[in-house]
């Protein structure tokens, strides 16, 4: 598939459409909790457009990234908090 | 045109932030004039929150014309690229995922857009409550929404867009809930005479909407689950009552981003940009367009767009011919905000644990307490860190605005959250 992007989610291998952003790719691989807030509470995407950091996850060793404003490369390692 | 750029060392005659329509009419307007144009954007296309997605393949003739346009006329776009300082007068610095861009410009136009308003109610904080225009951003950049049921809740036209653009894409919408009154809805509907595209636009919106409960005077109460959304519960009148359902997309319409232009020194008036006939803001040569100057929707933008691509390329008599059009815009702008004004009552939407500072998880009982005792924003920041976690206030600056009657405050830079190595490349400079 020439328009597809493959990458890991926690791990977990999939596979994507092109030009889907990380936190599509995070919501396809079926987890709806993106990062634990300074309390411990489970948050996900709120403004989807880069401002609010709520949908920050850990991209290639490289925490704090904005899934929302990352387009999927291959090879990509995605994590989110636990 | 369209080429990312990794190397430093670009100069412009006008540099335009922000790549939504009022970005690309001001681009284009600027470039055909014989200006040498870059819009850097932090989104990873052009078109803004409206037209997100619209590069690739667009419906919309509008988004058609102007993306061509910019074309067209050789615009440069820089994406992914987000504005965080400048070292020196004409120079700025963005980061992107893959480094530092150092931007010369002459003359700088700022169509920073706007952001969606939340206010904080009980539950806002689970996974699976998003902002409306949030969940369309979303689900455009790739979530999947087929078959998840949605409540969308809130305030503005943007809920009506919404609501029919997750329709389309196979969402079951099972509710759209306006804050505002049936009344006010309806002197605003019949105001709609004076301009018959929008009469259009509302026709074709209500038959992409049938079906869809639509009820005014509703807002939510509460968003109920335990670690994941599962019910919303809303009230309307003395009724409240609960709805299952896999999202909750809810706004109350529409906030400009005024940072970036605060930043550069750009006065404000009444929370937005200040700027004379030609978009001109306090600071000489930075122009601001569309949203940022007062929430006007997509034909104020344009309009102001291409009146700051013309005057910032020295065309102002071709910029002056577009001042009538400009304030028949406005007028319907200013109509749609008295519309879509906040009622009274949801004020108290948030309880005393609410969190209030997502970033900072602060609730709004302690805010409320500082506020009693006659602290201002500065003080509550400090003692509580509210507003100043990495979205630096800007999702509940708004709120606690409309709450408690603070004032959003100046920015330093660095503007955004920017990785170390970015820094480093500034304090180099110095």
């Amino acid at each position: 598939m020439p328009d597809a992007v493959s990458l890991k989610v926690n791990g977990r291998a999939l596979t994507v459409p092109e030009g889907c952003t990380v936190a599509a790719a995070v919501a396809l691989a079926g987890v709806t909790a993106f990062r634990r807030s300074v309390t411990g509470q489970m948050r996900a995407p709120l403004c989807g457009m880069g401002i609010c950091f709520e949908c920050r996850v850990t991209v290639n060793g490289q925490p704090h990234a904005r899934s929302c404003q990352i387009v999927c490369r291959e090879g990509m390692d995605v994590r989110t908090d636990e | 045109m369209c080429e990312p750029m990794n190397s430093l060392n670009h100069n412009y005659d006008v540099l335009v932030i922000g790549g939504g329509p009022a970005g690309l009419a001001a681009a284009a307007t600027a470039a055909e004039s014989g200006a040498r144009v870059a819009i850097v954007d932090d989104n990873p296309g052009l078109g803004g929150q409206i037209w997100r997605g619209e590069h690739k393949k667009t419906s919309l003739p509008e988004a058609a014309n102007w993306l061509h346009r910019v074309q067209a006329a050789q615009v440069e776009f820089i994406p992914g690229a987000r504005v965080y300082d400048q070292p020196e007068a004409g120079v700025l610095l963005a980061e992107s995922f893959d480094g530092v861009l150092k931007l010369g410009y002459r003359k700088l136009i700022l169509a920073t857009g706007a952001r969606e308003r939340f206010l904080p109610f009980p539950g806002w904080t689970l996974p699976g409550v998003a902002g409306a225009g949030g969940l369309q951003a979303l689900v455009k950049s790739g979530l999947p929404i087929e078959n998840k049921k949605v409540v969308i809740a809130g305030t503005g036209p943007l809920l009506l867009a919404v609501a029919a653009y997750l329709r389309k894409r196979g969402a079951q919408v099972l509710l759209i809930a306006e804050q505002t009154s049936q009344m006010k809805l309806l002197s605003f509907g019949l105001g709609l005479w004076r301009s018959p595209g929008k009469v259009f636009q509302a026709l074709q919106l209500k038959r992409e909407l049938a079906g869809i409960q639509h009820l005014t005077d509703c807002w939510p109460v509460a968003a109920n689950g335990n670690g994941q959304l599962q019910s919303v519960t809303l009230r309307r009148g003395r009724k409240t009552w609960e709805v299952a359902c896999d999202y909750l997309a809810c706004g109350f319409h529409l906030l400009p981003n005024t940072e970036l232009a605060v930043f550069f020194g750009c006065a404000l008036r009444d929370g937005v940009v200040q700027v004379n006939e030609f978009q001109e803001t306090t600071m000489p040569g930075i122009y601001c367009a569309g949203e940022s100057t007062g929430i006007g929707g997509l034909d104020v933008s344009l309009i102001e767009g291409r009146i700051a691509g013309l005057a910032a390329a020295d065309q102002h008599e071709k910029a002056r011919a577009l001042f009538a059009e400009r304030r028949k815009h406005q007028r319907f702008a200013d109509s749609l905000n008295q519309a879509f004004a906040m009622r009274e009552e949801l004020k108290e939407l948030p309880q005393a644990d609410t969190i209030v500072c997502r970033c900072e998880d602060v609730n709004f009982a302690r805010l409320k307490n500082l506020h009693q005792q006659g602290a201002n924003w500065r003080t509550a920041k400090l003692h509580t860190r509210c507003g100043m976690g990495p979205c630096q206030g800007r999702i509940c600056g708004g709120a606690i605005e409309f709450l408690l009657g603070w004032p959003a405050e100046s920015v330093r830079p660095p503007v955004f959250p920017v990785k170390v190595g970015s820094l480093i490349k500034v304090i180099q400079k110095q």
